[in-house]
């Protein structure tokens, strides 16, 4: 008999690795590619392609080159970055600014913290944000969706997103009712389905919600994160409402317009950088909610989910600090 | 109905228990027995054998000198040949008796030694407690803690409920199943003389519902015994840890540092009142029990009736003898077991299981650097931050890890089981523990 082994308790292992976590994910995303792809063709095939295979080969690169440490580009982290990064982008956005949002995202967002679970910030955020701002035309020129196989009848190439009319509106002093007249604004179908103009993939909140369903059943993410996200915007924005509804608008508006869903489902539920007590979730989702939706409302942005999560990611080593899990046998406070 | 269980983590391992349908089996005498002196929890008993001495079975040949200690007896008649070291499960040496069997087996006076039920149950609460004491009875579920101390309640405490641990939530072991379905009324004997010794009116036993034949056979025997009823608990690991199984039964939380006792409740496996009847009523002392010998490979997973001082080898051999590719062997479950370097190792007190695991499952995934995914916070029985803990502890801040409740870490492994990245959380736990534990003895 060849030798034992001897190691300690536990002696088998569940099924979980860090692999089938992030093709779930990537798994949970297809139906919003879909989407995507229909709403926007071969542009959506392209973005995603560029900014997957961008952001695959620069961590093969720095972890073979730079860092000259192990090689992980096999556990899908850095494809799941892609696919996120491409659904932050609009679907015309020049190739070449997508390979240096790639190379932001993996190089700064990621490794320069040391790789796969060091980074403190969502990296695809980070790549979004420093494209937002290095190249703000570019990064909201947003195509006007041309379905696969609709009869194309505008020539409308770009148009403003739900968000942006809304801000330029009420920057105009309009009232919600004549801001809701604008042609340009997408009916209550199109915003549940994505027939709008916007991100990549921040299109149909059917789609995201669907695939955010599938990620807690698989136990990927915890719904705490985009349910306090969810339900603070949606009180938050109700309550403004309440008060003046000329001027501010209902809030099942901001729900299913900009990125909420993809922010709320898919960023902010990052299990890097959010963090890791279902208390200090619930706190970390309604921090995000309130400051997304102070940024919608009062801010310089029509949009304000990136900002927010990466800001409250910034606050995650303190909530992790002070909001631990309920220990076992102590009274509850 | 939504089934009973405790309310923070827990995982669910793969079941695999390949022996439930093996009826327990009596192992053959070996030539030899190694009977090891510290089969218990706290101080081992001292000899009162030597070289050359004959003993009947059942005889005392080691007696518990501190309170809490156990009482050894001898598990067959022969010989003793030498009081020396041997290795025993947990890979220590440790002094042990050595005993040529003789092969006929005689016991001592006053023992009786058949399988007839006894149902007498007119015995004060000292009687019970001295005949439990003399008969050298531990916590059969593996702890080995010495069973008169558990039914002695310190003063001023009282109990409210036994609790009777018959989860068997360790995947593959099946010896407390089999001693359910096959003893039944012995254990329900045994549990009304610890009624009867604690001053308890109520005692409920906790059954997995991945047992459902043991569940509706406790129940039906429960009718004839007032006081005592069975609950079926939802499947999850680790139910059989005190204070899940306190948790699950009565809703009561065990405090960080304190006894069940503190919520009124003692605690105690089946396998443990199968064995306190069998002492009170019948002067039997603990020298047999049940052990479950199981694994993917092997051709006959059983479950045996054997003498204290076996090797492991043979009951292996029993159940058909080592597959080819095996790679480890478990004393004990997969949660909690220990891996041995040896099957040259005796049976004892505490051995609930033996395990052996085909090769391709033995090794250890390649750990990955921690993507911080929660789930081990999640799965913690007891509420902790094993991913903090750990680190803690290999950064060597123990105060930090102290605060943080290392110590009331039970050890389950859950934390371990569902980490993605493979990370060795419970290997530095302990250790963590251990220094931990230490720092705070010092203060002391
Ligand atoms: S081994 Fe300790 S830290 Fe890990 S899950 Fe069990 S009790 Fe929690
Ligand atoms: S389960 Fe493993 S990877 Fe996840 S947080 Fe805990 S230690 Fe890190």
């Amino acid at each position: 008999m060849s030798k034992l082994i001897i190691s300690g308790s536990p002696h088998v292992h569940g099924d979980e690795s860090v692999s089938k976590i992030m093709y779930t994910v990537v798994l949970a995303l297809v139906p919003a590619m879909l989407v995507s792809v229909y709403f926007f063709g071969f542009d959506a095939i392209r973005v995603l392609a560029i900014s997957v295979a961008a952001c695959v080969f620069f961590e093969w690169l720095i972890q073979k080159y730079l860092i000259k440490g192990p090689l992980t580009i096999n556990d899908g982290s850095a494809v799941v970055a892609g696919v996120l990064l491409a659904f932050n982008v609009p679907a015309n956005l020049p190739w070449w600014i997508l390979v240096i949002g790639a190379l932001v995202t993996i190089g700064v967002g990621k490794m320069s913290f040391g790789g796969l679970g060091r980074n403190p910030f969502n990296p695809a955020l980070v790549g979004r944000v420093f494209m937002l701002i290095s190249f703000p035309v570019q990064m909201t020129s947003w195509p006007v969706p041309k379905p696969l196989f609709a009869p194309q009848l505008t020539d409308a190439i770009t148009g403003p997103t739900a968000l942006g009319i809304l801000k330029e509106g009420i920057g105009a002093g309009k009232t919600i009712d004549q801001i809701m007249a604008d042609p340009h604004m997408p009916d209550y179908i199109d915003r549940l389905t994505g027939n709008m103009s916007g991100s990549l993939g921040e299109m149909s909140a059917m789609a995201l919600i669907l695939g955010g369903i599938f990620m807690v059943i698989r136990k990927v993410i915890d719904w705490q994160v985009p349910v306090s996200i969810i339900a603070t915007v949606y009180v938050f924005a109700g309550i403004f409402h309440l008060i003046d509804p000329q001027h501010y608008i209902e809030p099942a508006f901001h729900l299913f317009t900009g990125g909420l869903m993809l922010g709320a489902i898919y960023m902010a539920t990052d299990m890097v950088s959010s963090p890791m007590s279902m208390k200090g979730k619930v706190v970390y989702g309604v921090g995000i909610g309130l400051l997304t939706i102070i940024i919608r409302l009062w801010g310089a942005y029509p949009e304000g989910i990136s900002f927010a999560i990466l800001i409250l990611n910034a606050f995650t080593p303190l909530i992790n600090m002070t909001m631990k899990p309920k220990r076992f046998g102590k009274a509850t406070a | 109905m939504k089934l009973k269980t405790f309310a923070l983590g827990g995982v669910h391992p793969e079941e695999h228990k390949l022996s439930a349908n093996a009826p327990i089996v009596n192992l053959p005498l070996p030539a030899q027995l190694v009977v090891p002196l510290g089969q218990n929890l706290g101080a081992p008993p001292k000899p009162i054998v030597k070289k050359g001495d004959e003993v009947k079975t059942g005889q005392l040949i080691a007696r518990a000198e501190a309170f809490i200690s156990a009482n050894l007896h001898a598990p067959a008649t022969g010989k003793v040949v030498k009081v020396d070291e041997a290795t025993d499960t947990s890979g220590y040496r440790r002094p042990a008796i050595y005993i040529e069997v003789s092969g006929e087996d005689k016991w001592a006076e006053g023992i009786n030694p058949t399988n007839e039920l006894v149902t007498r149950l007119d015995y004060s609460r000292d009687e019970i407690i001295a005949k439990v004491k003399e008969a050298g009875i531990v916590g059969l579920g593996g702890a080995t803690f010495p069973t008169h101390v558990k039914l002695m309640l310190p003063p001023g405490k009282k109990a409210d409920y036994l609790l009777i641990n018959g989860v068997e939530c360790e995947p593959y072991l099946t010896s407390d199943h089999r001693l359910m379905l096959e003893k039944a009324q012995e254990i329900m004997q045994g549990i009304r003389l610890m009624m009867i010794a604690l001053e308890v009116k109520r005692a409920i036993i906790g059954v997995e519902n991945n047992k459902p034949d043991a569940i509706a056979h406790l129940a039906a025997m429960a009718l004839a015994h007032p006081g005592i009823s069975v609950q079926a608990l939802k499947v999850k690991y680790p139910q059989g840890g005190e204070k899940q199984l306190i948790k699950a039964l009565v809703n009561r939380e065990v405090p960080s540092g304190k006894l069940p006792i503190e919520v009124g409740c003692v605690v105690s496996n089946v396998g443990t009142a199968f064995a306190v009847y069998e002492a009170v009523t019948k002067n039997k002392p603990l020298i047999e029990r049940v052990v479950t010998v199981t694994g993917l490979g092997l051709t006959k997973p059983s479950n045996f009736l054997v003498r204290i001082g076996t090797p492991v080898s043979a009951l292996i051999q029993a159940a058909g003898g080592m597959p080819e590719n095996s790679g480890k062997i478990i004393n004990g479950g997969p949660m909690m077991g220990k891996a041995m370097t040896t099957p040259e190792v005796p049976v004892v007190k505490g051995s609930s299981g033996i395990l052996i695991m085909p090769r391709e499952l033995s090794s250890r995934k390649e750990p990955q650097a921690c993507i911080r995914c929660s789930k081990c916070t999640t799965v913690c029985p007891m509420g902790l931050e094993p991913y903090l803990l750990a680190r803690l502890s290999k950064l060597e801040r123990y105060e930090d890890t102290e605060r943080e409740q290392i110590m009331d870490c039970i050890e389950c492994g859950s934390c371990q089981f569902t980490c993605p990245s493979n990370i060795p959380l419970l290997d530095y736990l302990r250790l963590g523990k251990f220094r931990t534990g230490q720092l705070i003895r010092n203060r002391k």
